[in-house]
């Protein structure tokens, strides 16, 4: 390194590119994280939208079973064969049950591992982190670049997985083992390797978060200082470095299991379609589960915390006051790091682990709820007193706090065993952990997108549209996902190919009251208003690229933390001269001074 | 905020940066490359890679419990003993101890500025990498080599192939097949490897139509040898990665010694750090599979 650089204290910040870089180098080979972040962005908001698309058409079949697809019904059996869809007697085509089965794999698996942590990580966390605490870059752009390929191999290897002979992988977004292992199709080992290759992607991502919050804050910014996004991010790092290995040990195992012939996963004496199955056996199917949770459980923060993050930077901004109880979020959100690595049993508690066990997993999952509930309270707090600006970010955080709520506190009659006997495998628990989600973690995402979007594209989007975004948004995913806590709690099953129509025949037997079933009706309609509730937004989204009034200042919304305190868009290298930090994060309306807000690097 | 950027900076880097490969002015940016940051006393990549041997830890782990399970899971008896080289795993052993020093003595010569020396101990490095592949791969063309015949008559026997006939074909029943090995004492349901050892060994050749099963002991043998595949296979992979790297660097990017050699030497203790960690895995490797 030339003695030059290193006499600056931080020299990248003033070094920028002038000489053009190609379109291949700047948008496809990209190590700059602010363009790597926008490749996340697109891509995982596209997987977004195929996996609402593949839960759209599942939809279909459970509200009306056997009833052939309108419109699409050609096309899709054009597309995908006649062994996925089943020839209706009225014409027609309807959803064969092995591509319901895919469906809902591929949906489960493209929500979690290629749209939402993707979104909420990889594209907000490499769009704002170096720029929050003000660094140039990320530690690591080339590994960064590497991160984005491998999920995008891995992406396509799930996608292409459609389309090879018996399609994708059918046994849910789970895998257990010995199902998994035993269908005949290749499926589950597209879906194994495509797997392997997100599991690399996070963690190359991880480790180069970590590495670039510890090595590249800028002077002055001490732990304290930090924003809570970067401390969300940090820890939601740690849990990916940590908890995907054991998942990419199993599924090393599950496709040694499916290639190789081995028995890791498979048992003695197993006996598939009548036949004694020909393997070595001794292989234990819990140990698939073990590792699968293992994973499983912080994966759940890591879907979660990410937006919390967004939400407090929002409500600090959007209230003008600092936020309630900072200290107790850092700690709270360490302490869930911690303990979301001893609770992943609980997602167990019938597979006959025994009850010690179960006990354990238990205690330490009631434990996990009160950092938690400490956040949200906080969060809470937070509005007290505060002359709240409702423009569209802070009502999709808003709108986070009570619908995060209701996903948690429903989750406590799933943590405790002898409730969680009852409700397992029920639409209670596609109630609860969607609403953790979709009105939590993806309401967070939207806030994050109209909040920052001013910063990355210098233009607003449009408030009026944004707004019918949200309400529609709102109601709709209420109208889906309440209901199904009902479902839940009369026994009806998540897995069931036409929504338990099965049953209700013989309804007073099975104990399911009909208009359980029927519900299935009116939910779909919801989910389909869903969706349409999003146009809204996409049309809002691409025209505000273009035409969207021009911000008048690079800080858009008054905010103190360092990603407002760049040029907008941000040049290569972030800042014009070194960010020098003197205050913590969130000092809004300090008494004394003349703006409400005093941006971190104001001495 | 004024966006526009001040001009003199700017000129005054890109001077610095004209003879520099493009790579490396995209890069120049980011401080703590080759010093370490005051606070934490380490610079970027050391951060990177201590979290990398961590994720790998995990990984490592995770197919260790995943042992300690299925074994203590297997019914009694059936978990097998003595079916490895114990000789060849203690060379092994030894020559991947012997790589490490190497790795050391190679980083401190790069200390010491001694650039030949360190390019010796890194080809003894990389010599060491390849045998314990070698060796390696001998173990494992024994295994796929050994076999296990249940004969109709419910006879088992065990041993290593000589030869096939000609027209040797398991569906078509013709042909015979010559093992070298034994008759294992008892039948199919219980356990023989451990009496194995002990055995008389000799020419044992079966003809097709007498054969119920044949099946050599790769991985879908037994859980034992699937565990024993999967560890050793990505313990393997670590070393060829690890052994690549310093390879890489070794040669073709020997450049930067002459350009930068901070971060050349920096260079080698990453790649140093990785090395040892595959070794560590070796350590916890050998006696886990081949003496307990």
């Amino acid at each position: 390194m030339q003695p030059t650089t290193h006499a600056l204290p931080h020299p990248g910040v003033l070094e920028s590119h002038h000489e053009e870089l190609s379109f291949w180098r700047k948008y496809i080979f990209a190590t700059d994280h602010k363009v790597i972040g926008i490749q996340y962005g697109i891509t995982g908001l596209s997987f977004l939208f195929f996996g609402f698309c593949l839960v759209a058409l599942m939809r279909w079949q459970l509200a009306y079973p056997g009833a052939s697809i309108p419109v699409i019904g050609g096309s899709l059996n054009a597309i995908l064969g006649d062994a996925m869809m089943n020839k209706s007697p009225q014409g027609g085509y309807f959803m064969a049950a092995e591509l319901y089965n895919a469906f809902g794999a591929m949906h489960g698996t493209i929500m979690v591992f290629l749209a939402i942590v993707p979104l909420a990580f990889a594209a907000f966390g490499n769009l704002i982190v170096p720029l929050q605490i003000g660094a140039a870059d990320m530690a690591f752009p080339r590994i960064n670049m590497a991160s984005y390929q491998a999920y995008f191999m891995g992406g396509v290897i799930m996608l292409v997985s459609f389309f090879i002979p018996g399609g994708a992988a059918q046994a849910g977004w789970t895998s257990y083992s010995p199902l998994a292992s035993i269908i005949a199709t290749d499926g589950q080992t597209f879906w194994l390797i495509g797997m392997v290759f997100l599991i690399t992607s996070s963690l190359l991502g991880a480790v180069n978060f970590i590495a670039t919050i510890i090595q590249l804050r800028a002077p002055g910014m001490t732990w304290m200082r930090l924003p809570f996004f970067c401390w969300a991010q940090f820890v939601t790092a740690f849990l990916l470095l940590l908890a995907f290995p054991p998942l990419e040990a199993a599924a090393v195992m599950q496709l040694m299991d499916k290639v190789a012939h081995t028995s890791f996963f498979l048992p003695t004496g197993l006996v598939i379609a009548g036949k004694a199955a020909e393997i070595s056996g001794g292989g234990s199917p819990l140990l698939w589960q073990h590792l699968f949770w293992f994973l499983g459980h912080p994966e759940v923060y890591v879907l979660i915390l990410p937006a919390m993050g967004i939400v407090c930077e929002i409500i600090a901004n959007n209230t003008r006051k600092p936020i309630w109880g900072y200290k107790s979020l850092v700690y709270s959100v360490l302490v869930i790091g911690f303990l979301s690595f001893i609770v992943w049993a609980h997602h167990m508690y019938l597979t006959g682990m025994g009850t010690k066990i179960s006990t354990f997993f238990q205690t330490t999952t009631m434990i996990i709820s009160v950092p938690s509930v400490i956040i949200l309270t906080c969060l809470f707090l937070s509005l007290w007193g505060g002359s709240i600006r409702f423009n569209t970010p802070m009502l999709f955080a808003l709108a986070f706090l009570p619908m995060f709520g209701i996903g948690g506190l429903t989750g406590l009659p799933l943590g405790f065993n002898f409730s969680d006997i009852h409700l397992h495998d029920t639409y209670y628990i596609i109630a609860h952990f969607h609403y953790i989600v979709a009105p939590g973690t993806i309401f967070g995402l939207f806030a994050g997108i109209y909040y920052w979007f001013p910063k990355v594209t210098g233009r607003t989007m449009s408030e009026h549209l944004g707004k019918i975004h949200f309400w529609g948004s709102l109601i709709f995913m209420n109208l889906v996902f309440l209901p199904m806590f009902a479902q839940g709690m009369a026994g009806l099953g998540r897995r069931m190919y036409d929504g338990g129509a099965t049953y209700a025949n013989s309804a007073e037997t099975i104990g399911i009251p009909l208009d359980m079933i029927h519900r299935n009706v009116s939910i779909s309609h919801a989910a389909w208003a869903l969706g349409l509730a999003q146009i809204p937004f996409i049309f809002n989204f691409f025209w505000s690229l273009k035409h969207g009034k021009k911000v008048t200042s690079d800080n858009h919304w008054g905010s103190t933390t360092l990603e407002w305190q760049t040029p907008t868009p941000p040049p290569h290298g972030n800042f014009l001269k070194p960010p020098v930090v003197y205050r913590g994060p969130y000092e809004y309306s300090v008494p004394g001074h003349a703006q409400d807000f005093t941006p971190q690097n104001q001495p | 905020m004024n966006t526009a950027c001040p001009a003199t900076p700017r000129i005054l880097l890109r001077k610095t940066n004209l003879d520099k490969p493009l790579w490396e002015k995209l890069f120049m940016d980011i401080p703590y490359i080759v010093k370490p940051r005051e606070d934490t006393g380490l610079y970027n990549a050391k951060v990177g890679i201590w979290l990398f041997l961590a994720s790998e830890v995990m990984l490592f782990g995770a197919l260790f419990s995943s042992y300690i399970l299925l074994r203590v899971g297997a019914a009694a008896g059936t978990w097998p003993h003595g079916l490895l080289n114990v000789a060849l795993g203690t060379i092994n052993t030894l020559v991947l101890i012997c790589s490490s020093v190497t790795v050391v003595m190679s980083w401190a010569s790069l200390k010491l500025g001694n650039f030949g020396r360190y390019r010796i101990y890194q080809s003894i490095t990389l010599l060491c990498a390849l045998t314990f592949l070698g060796i390696k791969s001998v173990e494992y063309h024994d295994k796929f080599n050994h076999y296990e015949v249940i004969q109709t008559d419910g006879r088992i026997v065990d041993g290593h192939l000589v030869e096939r006939t000609k027209d040797f074909d398991l569906a078509k029943k013709t042909g015979a097949v010559t093992l070298l090995g034994h008759f294992v004492e008892k039948t199919e349901a219980g356990a023989h490897e451990a009496t194995a050892k002990h055995a008389e060994h000799s020419n044992i050749t079966i003809p097709v139509a007498q054969i119920k099963k044949m099946e050599n002991y790769g991985p879908w043998h037994s859980t034992y040898l699937a565990i024993y595949f999967t560890l050793t296979g990505l313990h393997a992979l670590h070393v060829f990665a690890g052994a690549a790297v310093i390879f890489v660097i070794w040669g073709p990017l020997a450049g930067l010694w002459k350009t930068d050699p901070a971060r050349y030497t920096n260079r080698i203790e990453i790649s140093g750090l990785f090395w040892h960690f595959v070794d560590l895995v070796w350590i916890f490797l050998f006696p886990v599979l081949y003496l307990l």
